[in-house]
C-alpha cells in the first residue's frame, strides 16, 4: 500500500495549504462502488473524481479499504469519510447484543426499570460458542420457542437458519452437507443465537421488515437524523411456523428473495414506507400507529446511545446506517440488524431513485460546501432526531403550549418534501438554479 | 296526490325488500324481549316499544337498512312498463346489451369447447382436502392457464359502445361544430359544468376538503383536526346518510374502513360471517371455468401492481365466492345486463335446465380483480371485505361494464368526459383527433376500472370516498377530462396515439381533489 494515501499532507505551509482547500472550487473525492453512489457523487456539483494515489477531501470508502487504510491515514480538519473507525461495534450481531445489555443495565441502575424497559426491543440473543450454557439454560425454560441462528459478521442472509430442537445446533455443527470453507470459517466465526419472533406482523399473510435509514453525524455529542423515506420488504410467500425449513419464508432480505423459486424480479417485492404507514394507519387508526412510530424513534436512539461511548467518535466520521426492523402483532417494533453499509443497488426504477436522494441529502447534510448554519431541524429529506437530546418539532401547534406534550422531530413514513426543503439551502456553486 | 301515490309505493316496496331480512327478525326479537322491561307498559305499549328501539339503536340501523334500499331501488316506473324498462328504458341501449352479452357468452363457451374444460364440475374429495389447506394461501397454486384467455378486455367494450346508435337520432344534418368530436355518438343527457358545480358544491374552491387541505404545509388546526373529531361522532351516531354526506369531504385514513360500512350498511355479523362460510363451501365442493378466468386475471393484473401484489391471495377468496352468489342475482331487476343462461350437459335447448352461468350472473374481464384490490387496503377479514365489495359491485361497479343509459353507466361517462374536454378543452381535442389520439381511447381503461391501478392507493380511495360520498360515477369522468387538462400542454406536442398514451402512461404522481376542484371550479365558462 502507498503511504500516499494521506489527505493533504502536512507540510511547511499547511494553514496556507488548509485555506487554499477552503477556497478551491472542486471538492476531491474517492470512491469504492460501482452503483448509486458513484452516480451521485458523478453529479454533484464541484465534486471531482481522483485516483487511487491522490488526495482527497470526501472518501465513501468500502469497510475493507477502512479496515487497512483509516488507521494510517492522516486527515485534515475539512476531510470526510464515511464510516467510523469501529462501526462494528453497532453492527456485528454479538459485539451489539453485548452492547446493548451493558447499556440496559446501566439505565437500570441509574435511571430505573421504565427507562430499562424501552431497551427490550432486541430478541433473547445469546453469542455462541461462548455463551452457550447461558443460551441453554434459556432456551430449556422456553422449549417450545422457536431460534434462529445468524453468523456474526456476513450479510444478506447468508448461512443462517432456523431450529426448535438443541439436537439440530448439535447436527448443524457436525453437517456434511456444508461447504468446506464455510466449514473452516465456523471454526473460527462466532454466531448469535436469537429468540425468533414468532407473531410477527402480517400484511396479505406474508411477513416483512422494515429498512429505515439514519445517518450519524456525530456520537460525542450524538447527532443523528432519520431519513423519511424507507421501504417495507415483504417475503415472497406466506408465513407459516410449519416451514422452518423453507428459509425463503423467514429471511426477508432481497439478497434471498431473489433465489427464491418462485421470486418474480419485474415485481420487486417492497413497499415503499409511506404506502406502510397509511395502510396501517387505516388498520389502526392515526393514535397507534404514531405510538408505533415513536417506539421505533426510540429503537434508533437507544441502539446509538448504547455504542456512544464506545465508539471511537472523530469529526471526520458520519455513517448511513441501515435498520432493519421487524412488527409484531402487537404493533411492537423489534430490533433485527444494524448494517453500517446498507446496499445501494437498486432494485427499481422508483428504489433508484429513492436511493439517489437518500445519498444526495446525506451529502448535504455533510455538507462539505459550508452551507448549512448547524441549526437546521431538517435537511432534504432528513429530520433531526437526536443533537445531545431529543428534538422536538417546530410549530407544534396551541395545544402543546404549557403542556408536558413532547412531539419529536421525525416523521418517518410520511411525505418527503425534500425538494421544497432544499430550496432553502444556497445553491451550490456550478449548480444550475431549480 | 301523485307524489303521495308515489311515495307510498316506494314505501311498499322497501318494505317489501326488508320483510324477512335478518333485520326484520332481529327487531322482533329485541321488540318480544323488552316487554320483559319494566319501563314498557301495557296502556302504551306501541309508544314504549318504539321508544325503547329508539334508544337502544335499533331504530337507526333500521333507519341505515331503509336508506341502503332507497339507493338501490329502482326509479318509479309507469304502471303498463314492462320489467325490461326498469332495467332500461331505452330500447336501443336494451339490444345493444343483449348483443353485447351474446358475444361474450359464445367466446365463454367456445373457449369451453376448445379446451375441454366444463363449465363446471365437482372436485374430488382429494382436490377438496387440498384446497381446504391451501385456502388462504391461493397464489401459491400455479395452475396451467397459459389457453386461457380474458373474455373480453375494455377495448373490446369500447368498440362496442363505439358501435351505439340511436335509430330516432337523425344526426345527418347537423353542422360540424355542433356535431360530436368524440367516439360515443348518442344523444344522452349529460351533466355540464355549471351543473356539476350545483352538485358537487363540497368540492367548491372555498369548502376545505382531504386531499388538499390536509396537505403538510396546512396546519392540521384549521381543518383537519375538526374534520376527524366529525368523522368519530359520525361513526359514534352510527348514521349511514350523515357518513354518505360527510364522505363528500374525504373521509381520514384511520376512520375510512368504518365509514365506507357505514356508508354501504355492511356490518360484519354473524349471519355475514356465515354467509360467507356458505360461499366458501361452495368453492370448496365445485370447480368454475370462471374460476381459472379469474385466477389468471389476478396473476396478470393485481399481482403484478406495485401495490397490490401483497394482496393476492385475499382476491381469490373474495372473487371465488363473489361468482357462486347467487343473491347477487337481485341486482340484475336495476341492471340493464341479464344473467347469461347455459344449459347443463345434455339437456339443451330446454328451458328449465338452463342455469345461470356463473351462479352470480357475471363474467369477469380483464382488470377485473382490481375493482378489490384498493378494498384490501381497508378490510382484513375475508367476510367483511367480501361484504363490502359485493356492496359496492351491485350499487356502481356494474354500470361500468354494462350498456345503459343512467347516468352513472359507463356510456354517459364517456359520453359525458368527451364533452367535457370537447367544450373546454377544444384545441387539445381537436389536435388529438387529428392525429389519430382520440381521448377516449386512452381515457377508457381509466373509467371502466374507476382509475383503480391507475392513481396512487391514497388517491384512489379519496375519489372513492366521493363516488360514495355522492352516490354517483360521474366524477370518475371528470377526473378523466381534468387529468387531461393538467396534461395539455405535453400532450399538444404528440403526434399520435402511442405517443398520446407515453405522455399519460403514468398517473401515479398525481393529486385528485386539486385537479377536480381546479376543473370544476376554476374553468373559465
Amino acid at each position: 500500500m502507498s503511504k500516499n494515501k494521506t489527505a493533504g499532507y502536512r507540510g511547511h505551509h499547511s494553514y496556507q495549504k488548509r485555506k487554499e482547500a477552503e477556497a478551491r472550487s472542486f471538492i476531491r473525492y474517492r470512491c469504492g462502488f460501482t452503483n448509486t453512489i458513484q452516480d451521485v457523487l458523478r453529479q454533484r456539483p464541484g465534486w471531482v473524481e481522483v485516483k487511487e494515489d491522490e488526495e482527497w477531501d470526501f472518501n465513501w470508502c468500502d469497510v475493507g479499504w477502512l479496515r487497512e487504510n483509516f488507521d494510517h491515514s492522516y486527515m485534515e480538519e475539512h476531510v470526510r469519510i464515511c464510516h467510523f473507525r469501529n462501526y462494528y461495534e453497532l453492527t456485528r450481531k454479538n459485539l451489539m447484543v453485548k452492547n446493548l445489555k451493558r447499556y440496559r443495565k446501566t439505565l437500570e441502575r441509574e435511571v430505573g426499570h421504565v427507562e430499562a424497559a424501552k431497551c427490550d426491543f432486541f430478541p433473547c440473543t445469546f453469542e455462541l460458542p461462548s455463551e452457550y450454557h447461558l443460551f441453554v439454560e434459556e432456551f430449556k425454560r422456553n422449549p417450545k420457542s422457536t431460534w434462529i441462528m445468524k453468523p456474526v459478521a456476513r450479510s444478506q442472509g447468508k448461512g443462517i437458519f432456523l431450529f426448535r430442537k438443541l439436537k439440530d445446533i448439535m447436527d448443524w455443527k457436525k453437517d456434511g452437507s456444508r461447504l468446506e470453507e464455510q466449514r473452516d470459517e465456523a471454526q473460527v466465526e462466532s454466531y448469535v443465537a436469537q429468540r425468533y419472533i414468532e407473531n410477527p406482523y402480517l400484511i396479505g399473510g406474508r411477513k416483512f421488515d422494515l429498512r429505515v435509514y439514519v445517518l450519524v453525524s456525530s456520537y460525542l455529542p450524538l447527532k443523528a437524523w432519520l431519513y423519511r423515506d424507507g421501504f417495507a420488504r415483504f417475503s415472497n410467500t406466506r408465513f407459516s411456523l410449519s416451514s422452518i425449513e423453507d428459509q425463503y419464508i423467514h429471511l426477508t432480505n432481497v439478497a434471498v428473495q431473489k433465489t427464491a423459486p418462485d421470486y418474480d424480479p419485474e415485481r420487486g417485492c417492497k413497499w415503499p414506507m409511506q404506502q406502510l404507514r397509511r395502510y396501517l394507519t387505516a388498520k389502526h387508526g392515526a393514535h397507534a400507529v404514531e405510538t408505533l412510530f415513536r417506539d421505533i424513534d426510540n429503537v434508533f436512539v437507544h441502539s446509538l446511545q448504547s455504542v456512544q461511548k464506545v465508539i471511537i467518535n472523530d469529526k471526520h466520521c458520519f455513517e448511513l446506517y441501515g435498520y432493519d426492523i421487524l412488527l409484531d402483532q402487537d404493533l411492537k417494533p423489534w430490533l433485527i440488524e444494524v448494517n453500517a453499509s446498507p446496499s445501494l443497488t437498486p432494485s427499481s426504477q422508483q428504489d433508484y431513485e429513492m436511493k439517489c436522494h437518500l445519498l444526495e441529502d446525506t451529502l448535504h447534510v455533510v455538507d462539505m460546501e459550508g452551507r448549512l448554519t448547524g441549526r437546521e431541524k431538517q435537511v432534504g429529506g432528513f429530520d433531526l432526531m437526536w443533537n445531545d437530546g431529543p428534538v422536538s418539532r417546530e410549530n407544534s401547534g396551541l395545544e402543546t403550549l404549557g403542556s408536558s406534550c413532547f412531539s419529536p422531530n421525525t416523521n418517518l413514513g410520511c411525505f418527503n418534501d425534500r425538494e421544497n426543503q432544499l430550496r432553502h439551502l444556497k445553491v451550490l456553486p456550478g449548480q444550475k438554479s431549480a | 296526490m301523485d307524489e303521495d301515490v308515489g311515495v307510498n309505493i316506494i314505501i311498499a316496496q322497501v318494505c317489501q325488500r326488508l320483510k324477512g331480512s335478518h333485520l326484520h327478525s332481529h327487531l322482533e326479537k329485541q321488540a318480544k324481549e323488552c316487554l320483559h322491561r319494566p319501563e314498557i307498559k301495557l296502556e302504551c305499549i306501541k309508544d314504549d316499544v318504539r321508544s325503547f328501539l329508539k334508544e337502544t339503536g335499533w331504530e337507526r340501523k333500521l333507519q341505515n337498512a331503509v336508506y341502503r334500499e332507497l339507493h338501490t331501488l329502482p326509479p318509479p316506473s309507469h304502471t303498463v312498463a314492462p320489467p325490461e324498462h326498469t332495467k332500461e328504458p331505452l330500447s336501443y341501449m336494451r339490444k345493444a346489451q343483449a348483443c353485447w352479452e351474446k358475444r361474450i357468452l359464445k367466446s365463454l363457451n367456445s373457449m369451453c369447447t376448445e379446451l375441454g374444460v366444463p363449465l363446471a364440475r365437482k372436485r374430488p374429495v382429494r382436490e377438496q382436502k387440498d384446497l381446504v389447506h391451501k385456502w388462504t394461501e391461493m397464489g401459491t397454486n400455479e395452475p396451467d392457464l397459459s389457453n386461457f384467455r380474458p373474455v373480453y378486455a375494455p377495448k373490446d367494450f369500447l368498440e362496442m359502445l363505439i358501435s351505439l346508435r340511436n335509430a330516432n337520432h337523425d344526426s345527418s344534418d347537423e353542422a360540424s361544430c355542433k356535431s360530436h368530436w368524440g367516439l360515443i355518438q348518442v344523444p344522452l343527457n349529460v351533466k355540464n359544468i355549471p351543473e356539476m358545480r350545483k352538485v358537487f358544491v363540497e368540492l367548491g374552491l372555498g369548502t376545505s376538503q382531504l386531499g388538499i387541505d390536509d396537505n403538510i404545509h396546512i396546519t392540521p388546526d384549521l381543518f383537519e383536526n375538526e374534520h376527524v373529531r366529525l368523522g368519530k361522532r359520525v361513526v359514534s351516531e352510527q348514521d349511514s346518510a350523515a357518513a354518505q354526506q360527510y364522505s363528500r369531504q374525504g373521509c381520514p385514513t384511520g376512520l375510512r374502513a368504518t365509514l365506507w360500512a357505514l356508508i354501504l350498511n355492511c356490518g360484519n355479523d354473524l349471519e355475514d360471517v356465515m354467509r360467507y362460510e356458505q360461499l366458501k363451501s361452495g368453492v370448496i365442493h365445485h370447480d368454475l371455468l370462471v374460476d381459472s378466468l379469474i385466477y389468471k386475471d389476478v396473476k396478470l393484473t393485481a399481482s403484478n401492481d406495485d401495490y397490490y401484489f401483497v394482496f393476492e391471495d385475499y382476491l381469490y377468496q373474495i372473487l371465488l365466492c363473489f361468482s357462486r352468489d347467487t343473491t347477487v342475482l337481485e341486482h340484475f331487476i336495476y341492471n340493464s345486463a341479464t344473467p347469461p343462461k347455459s344449459s347443463v350437459q345434455g339437456k339443451q335447448g330446454t328451458e328449465e335446465y338452463a342455469l345461470v352461468y356463473p351462479p352470480n350472473g357475471v363474467i369477469p374481464f380483464h382488470g377485473f380483480s382490481m375493482y378489490v384490490a384498493p378494498l384490501c387496503f381497508l378490510y382484513n377479514e375475508p367476510s367483511q371485505l367480501y361484504r363490502i365489495f359485493r356492496e359496492m359491485y351491485v350499487r356502481y361497479f356494474f354500470r361500468l361494464h354494462s350498456i345503459s343509459s343512467s347516468p352513472s353507466g359507463i356510456v354517459s361517462l364517456c359520453l359525458q368526459f368527451e364533452k367535457l374536454l370537447q367544450i373546454h378543452l377544444p384545441q387539445l381535442f381537436y389536435h388529438l383527433r387529428e392525429m389519430g389520439a382520440q381521448p377516449l381511447r386512452i381515457a377508457f381503461k381509466w373509467m371502466v376500472r374507476a382509475f383503480s391501478g391507475y392513481l396512487a392507493t391514497d388517491q384512489l380511495l379519496l375519489l372513492w370516498d366521493r363516488i360514495l360520498g355522492y352516490d354517483s360515477l360521474e366524477i370518475v369522468a371528470v377526473l378523466a377530462a381534468a387529468v387531461f387538462a393538467f396534461r395539455a400542454e405535453n400532450l399538444m406536442e404528440v403526434t399520435s396515439l402511442a405517443a398520446a398514451e407515453a405522455v399519460l402512461a403514468d398517473l401515479s404522481t398525481l393529486k385528485v381533489m386539486p385537479l377536480l376542484q381546479i376543473f370544476l371550479f376554476a374553468t373559465v365558462i
